[in-house]
């Protein structure tokens, strides 16, 4: 598919990657000449330079041959005007706007039909979702749910003591005493589809299905309780900590929040009137400790540096908060962060990348089942799907054993009416099913048939 | 530096240049010659086993490729197809010195067209083909026919440093988004025009073996025939249709892309083309009108007139008549012509009719600079905005081009040669023409050049089909250097 990108920043040059990775034709519009230069280094696109909300500008990009393009600048307003220009341009296109600010949240979905935007991406509110769902299990260092929330893909631990320290995977169910079902293990930088036979050892990070009703089971049983959250620090008072404390304050958490622009501060305060709003600088240890860091249950990192980010999070790690997320955007370092401790890390960048590849490889679908989520469980290596089985899928009935699956690829979980299933040899798919797939990156799956071998 | 990556794309090479030789093998074996059918065969032989070879050693190669990986390539895939493509003349024995066959092999790669050969006619058909055959490949690059055929990898972040490096022109403008189907564009184009060229001289009666070589020399502005006195026996219409496609492939092939996507505005209304079309038209009036003597009739000045500048603009380097004959000021309009040279993304070689127009506008700038200081200029091509990165390219450019130029001269001054021929000699084979003026003019040839010269002569042709960087890179130690 060709796709036209608007906006060369951190979404842009992230969402760039990915989308050539998947093979699309690729043509990047930005006003810096610098910015683009470097993309043209490292990526194989084209690029305009110039403003994306104008009309001779998306003509030289071509946008009559587009089939869908991304407006990912910094500003909404010109994110809004580039699809609205570029939609009266090409009929036919799909068109996806970056929009960001929460004034706007609620005008939206009204705003969405009214502009024909195919869809809206708010990378930070996606990241805010993400640690209010990891604040709730405080045991997992991701939690990515599926089959609307009735199936999630846990990532966990191994520890020196946990019951699961030197198990073959085949005894999993006995300690786990829920069905459950391994389907990546991350050891240093290699990243396993295990199998039975498979030996757990200490520092894997397991990534574990399991119908959602078992995850407090399944804590329990591989001892990883956790106190439960009560309250949180955020440092940073960006968006996502306004988008988070929102969800965390209409569960019962309650929040700090330091920021150190003042302005910043008295708009939060404005719009978040029960959270505790600080004026300071987050990155010193004095005012962490007289904001009595070492009380909190979490400790939420969300300023605009990875690495105050980093550093935060490190000392909050040392001086024990049972909870620490960080959140960082250059992600190619994740593997580094691990060894110091920094285990659990948000991307808004990332999490927005995977929605956007989840639409287009939903566009380029041609029937069959298409994809309902999609989640990079393991960095760049391994994604976790959800589809929907149709009418015309093969293979509908025949038991799983007895079917070719592509190399690095696993069937993880099926829904079947309302029922999780963990399958195994004897289950099979069955139309209007829901089917949640694990598989390394070299599969791009765009379509359940896509699955299969033959 | 990732070395190899490099070998791979070496060893990917080999095997193609293996398959490009069995056609001339074919020839070989059509028209019996045994000395030919020895030295392709054994070389083919040669180039297979050590492609296989050097592709067995670098399967684990990581796709880690940055410029300077660009760079190394090109040159030294440029210059070890060149010592692999000369080895059927020195196994043949038709050539005996290697140096002379290293020259001879250079000379088509480059499109230079220059020759050692002084008996065109005694050397076998099949290595004719092979020679002729190589302005083919080398005219478009075979790296770019790499990129083209090879699968559409995902992660090809080092198709452009290789595309950058090797084709001519200060910058390279991708067609579409992916290089790999810019490369196949770019070579279709070329496929085509190739085809086309070769019915109008075959079905002009040209004979089958002839029009194929001609047709490679013009396609790849080279400029080797297959005849002692180059183009001159052909007829008219055979000679026009050469004029008329040497033109073409001096054209800027993004052009022809775009009157394939109907934008007949942006393509015909350019200012390179303009200016290209402008310096031809000029020099073919001003050299016919003070050559006219030369000729029985104005018609015949104006073909034969029309014919050389063609040829030597785009720096292909066929001849018809021996324009060293004509008067001065005719010859010294054809060796400006030689440096201008044509299109940038076109076959031809010399300094690029763009560069001159950057240059000419950035010195435009530059005086209104100096008239009002404060003035802020910026320079423009075609309503764009010309980065600084770009002129500041080309004016590096220029001042390289011509402190080769005085060197190589310097190198090859002491062969007892005139200032004309040696001159001429520097300027034609840097510039990938071909014949120069004096000894070896048209009716010359290179032979009488001392070893040292040929090699020198031999590193200018190089050096002017890669537009000298990737070969200055390779020889500089920063680029060797570990970790730097």
């Amino acid at each position: 598919m060709r796709i036209i990108i608007v906006g060369d920043g951190k979404v842009g040059a992230a969402l760039t990657e990915s989308l050539t990775k998947e093979g699309h034709d690729i043509v990047v519009i930005d006003t810096n000449r610098k910015l683009l230069e470097k993309s043209t280094e490292v990526s194989d696109i084209l690029v305009v330079h110039g403003n994306g909300a104008s009309m001779s500008v998306l003509k030289q990009a071509d946008v009559g041959t587009a089939d869908l393009l991304i407006a990912a600048t910094s500003s909404d307003e010109i994110n809004l005007l580039t699809c609205i220009m570029a939609k009266k341009l090409a009929k036919k296109l799909h068109t996806i706007a970056r929009v960001r600010n929460p004034e706007y949240a609620e005008q939206l979905v009204a705003l969405k039909d009214e502009l024909g935007l195919s869809m809206t991406v708010n990378p930070e509110q996606a990241a805010a979702r993400e640690a209010y769902h990891l604040i709730q299990f405080p045991s997992f260092l991701r939690r990515d749910t599926f089959a609307r929330g009735q199936v999630a893909i846990v990532k966990l631990r191994i520890n020196a003591n946990s019951p699961l320290n030197g198990v073959p995977l085949s005894k999993m169910p006995e300690i786990a005493k829920v069905k459950v079902l391994i389907c990546a293990v991350e050891r240093g930088e290699q990243v396993y589809i295990p199998d039975g036979q498979f030996v757990l050892q200490e520092n894997d990070d397991i990534s574990v299905t399991a119908s959602s009703q078992d995850l407090t089971a399944l804590i329990k049983n591989l001892g990883l309780q956790k106190q439960k959250i009560k309250n949180a620090v955020i440092i940073g008072g960006s968006r996502i900590a306004f988008y988070l404390t929102a969800l965390l304050m209409r569960s019962g958490i309650r929040v700090k929040i330091i920021e150190k622009d003042h302005e910043r501060c008295l708009h939060l305060a404005t719009l978040l009137p029960k959270a505790v709003i600080i004026e300071g600088d987050g990155s010193q240890q004095s005012i962490l400790e007289a904001e009595g860091l070492d009380q909190a249950d979490a400790l939420l990192t969300f300023t605009d540096m990875d690495e105050e980010n980093l550093i935060i999070s490190m000392y909050g790690h040392h001086i024990g908060v049972p909870k620490v997320i960080t959140k960082i955007n250059r992600i190619e370092y994740v593997d580094v962060f691990k060894s110091m401790g920094v285990d659990t890390i948000i991307s808004p960048k990332e999490l927005c990348s995977n929605d956007v590849v989840r639409y287009v490889r939903a566009m380029q679908n041609t029937s069959g089942g298409s994809m309902i989520a999609l989640h990079r469980i393991v960095g760049g290596k391994v994604e976790a799907m959800e589809f929907q089985a149709a009418k015309n899928t093969r293979h509908l009935e025949e038991p799983l054993e007895k079917l070719a699956l592509k190399k690095g690829i696993l069937v993880a979980c099926i829904t079947h009416q309302g029922k999780t299933i963990i399958p195994r040899g004897s289950d099979c798919i069955q139309e209007g099913d829901t089917v949640i797939l694990v598989s390394t990156e070299e599969n791009t799956l765009l379509d359940l048939n896509n699955i299969f071998a033959d | 530096m990732n070395y190899l990556i490099i070998i791979q794309l070496l060893g990917g090479l080999f095997l193609l240049e293996g398959v490009f030789m069995l056609p001339a093998l074919g020839f070989a074996v059509y028209y019996g010659e045994a000395s030919a059918i020895q030295g392709l065969a054994w070389t083919i032989a040669i180039v297979l086993l050590l492609g296989g070879v050097t592709l067995a050693l670098s399967r684990k190669a990581k796709h880690r490729f940055y410029a300077r990986e660009g760079f190394v390539t090109v040159a030294l895939a440029w210059i070890s197809l060149s010592v692999l493509g000369a080895l059927p003349f020195y196994i043949s024995g038709e050539i005996p010195s290697f140096v002379d066959c290293i020259f001879e092999t250079v000379s088509g790669f480059t499109t230079t067209g220059a020759s050692i050969l002084t008996d065109i006619e005694g050397m076998s058909r099949g290595l004719l083909y092979w020679r002729s055959f190589t302005h083919w490949l080398g005219g478009m690059g075979m790296l770019v026919f790499l990129l083209a055929i090879l699968p559409n990898t995902r992660d090809s972040g080092y198709s452009l440093h290789l595309l950058r490096a090797e084709s001519p022109g200060p910058a390279v403008t991708k067609l579409t988004p992916k290089i790999h189907k810019t490369a196949t564009i770019l070579y279709g184009i070329y496929i085509v025009m190739t085809a086309i060229c070769f019915c109008f001289l075959f079905f002009g009666g040209m004979p089958f073996f002839d029009s194929l070589c001609i047709t490679f020399g013009t396609a790849g502005t080279g400029g080797f025939g297959i005849l002692g006195d180059s183009m001159a026996s052909y007829t008219t219409y055979q000679q026009t249709v050469c004029t008329v496609f040497m033109f073409l492939f001096g054209v800027n092939f993004s052009l022809y892309y775009l009157l394939l996507l109907r934008e007949f505005a942006a393509a015909l209304l350019g200012e390179e083309l303009r200016l290209y079309c402008g310096i031809m038209g000029g020099a073919i009036l001003l050299i016919t009108v003070n050559s006219i003597h030369c000729f029985e009739s104005v018609g015949q000045a104006l073909h034969h007139v029309a014919f050389t500048v063609s040829s030597i603009m785009t720096t292909t380097g066929f001849t018809t008549v021996d324009y060293t004959q004509w008067p001065q000021l005719s010859q010294t309009l054809l060796l400006t012509l030689m440096v201008a040279g044509a299109c940038a993304g076109s076959t031809g070689g010399g300094i690029k009719v763009v560069r001159l127009l950057i240059l000419f506008k950035s010195l435009t700038s530059e005086l209104k600079k100096l008239l009002r200081p404060r003035s802020v200029q910026v320079v423009e091509m075609d309503k764009q905005v010309l980065e600084d990165s770009v002129v500041r390219g080309v004016n590096v450019y220029i001042v390289a081009y011509g402190a080769l130029c005085v060197l190589s001269y310097i190198l090859i001054c002491s062969d007892g040669f005139s200032m004309e021929t040696n001159l001429s000699a520097v300027l034609a084979c840097l510039n990938n023409i071909g014949p120069g003026l004096g000894a070896v003019g048209p009716t010359g040839s290179y032979a009488g050049y001392s070893v040292g010269s040929k090699l020198v002569l031999t590193m200018d042709m190089l050096l002017g089909r890669l537009e000298i960087f990737p070969l200055l890179l390779l020889c500089s130690p920063h680029t060797w250097r570990k970790g730097a």
